[in-house]
């Protein structure tokens, strides 16, 4: 069976995040002066082979864990939908 | 004493860091692919600086996982010597061999020029030695920023880990002095048994006298020396 998962990874809230700040003045200066926050990270999209919906949820866990998320910066959710 | 330096797919400073080894402090280097699995006998492995798989998703961690890695991870394991230098610092904090982890610089841009460094560790051999004062080495990353959480910093610090801090040409701790908003001013560490190094400037890009810098040269030496001992 395929599956999809929308993976989110952002980084932790004890961590700076220079670039958000970078974009929070730059949406000040779009005259959006009622932004108080802004955090980026990235998105991911797998498509992934599992014979159901618990060992490609625990493949995705994996991959997030191992791979795609540096735990030590970075948290990570995702949503996983037959394909 | 056999030194290895391992290529990536995108590492740059592989030959600058094999010359300084074999020229600058007459050592027997060979390259290691990262494809192979095999240390070829290597004592001391060095993970050079550049851009290993394009620093995609974040750095050093596609190159975590290399082939190499499995028995480089191994001889860190087994009490061998393993340093990682920018590039490879990184590789070595995403490979769990070192604490912490490195981020974009605070200044979110890639910086390139000369630090100032103090040798912090005197318990580590990298440092152990080395004469109280400021060392001028290049820096050259755009992720150096290091972080760790707070009972990290203090395990650093209480095991004396830390191998060197950013500071100004008198010795003097500021923050103009810190390039990349590091906590702690940290520029390297090491791990806990101290056999595993890492830090982000370049001493293999200030070891030669025709760069008019062999304030990196000094550093080197010390694994050099103390490990023939």
């Amino acid at each position: 069976m395929q599956f999809v998962a929308n993976i989110n990874i952002m980084p932790i809230k004890e961590i700076l995040d220079p670039q958000g700040k970078a974009v929070k003045l730059g949406l000040h200066n779009l005259g959006i002066d009622q932004v108080d926050d802004v955090r980026i990270g990235k998105h991911i999209t797998i498509r992934l082979e599992a014979a159901d919906a618990a060992e490609a949820e625990s493949k995705v866990k994996t991959a997030c864990e191992k791979l795609l998320a540096n735990l030590i910066m970075e948290e990570f959710t995702y949503d996983i939908q037959p394909a | 004493m056999k030194f290895g330096v391992v290529v990536f797919p995108g590492s740059n400073c592989d030959d600058d860091t094999v010359y300084t080894l074999q020229h600058n402090l007459g050592q027997n280097v060979v390259k290691l692919w990262h494809k192979d699995h095999d240390l070829q006998g290597c004592d001391f492995i060095l993970l050079p600086g550049g851009f290993s798989y394009g620093d995609y998703l974040r750095t050093g961690a596609i190159a975590r996982f290399s082939p190499i890695m499995n028995e480089v991870i191994e001889h860190a394991n087994r009490g061998g010597y393993v340093m990682g230098i920018c590039n490879g610092f990184q590789i070595l904090v995403e490979a769990g061999l070192l604490p912490g982890v490195l981020l974009r610089n605070l200044s979110q841009k890639y910086s390139c020029r000369n630090v100032h460094l103090l040798p912090q560790s005197k318990k580590a051999l990298l440092t152990a030695e080395l004469p109280q004062r400021a060392y001028k080495i290049p820096i050259a990353h755009g992720d150096g920023r290091y972080f760790i959480d707070e009972d990290g910093l203090k395990r650093l610090n209480d095991q004396d880990q830390v191998l060197f801090r950013y500071c100004e040409a008198d010795g003097s701790f500021t923050d103009e002095a810190n390039p990349n908003g590091s906590i702690d001013h940290i520029a390297g560490v090491s791990n806990e048994t101290f056999n595993v190094f890492g830090m982000m400037p370049h001493p293999e890009r200030a070891s030669d006298e025709a760069l008019g810098n062999i304030d990196g040269r000094y550093i080197l030496e010390q694994l050099v020396s103390t490990v023939l001992i």
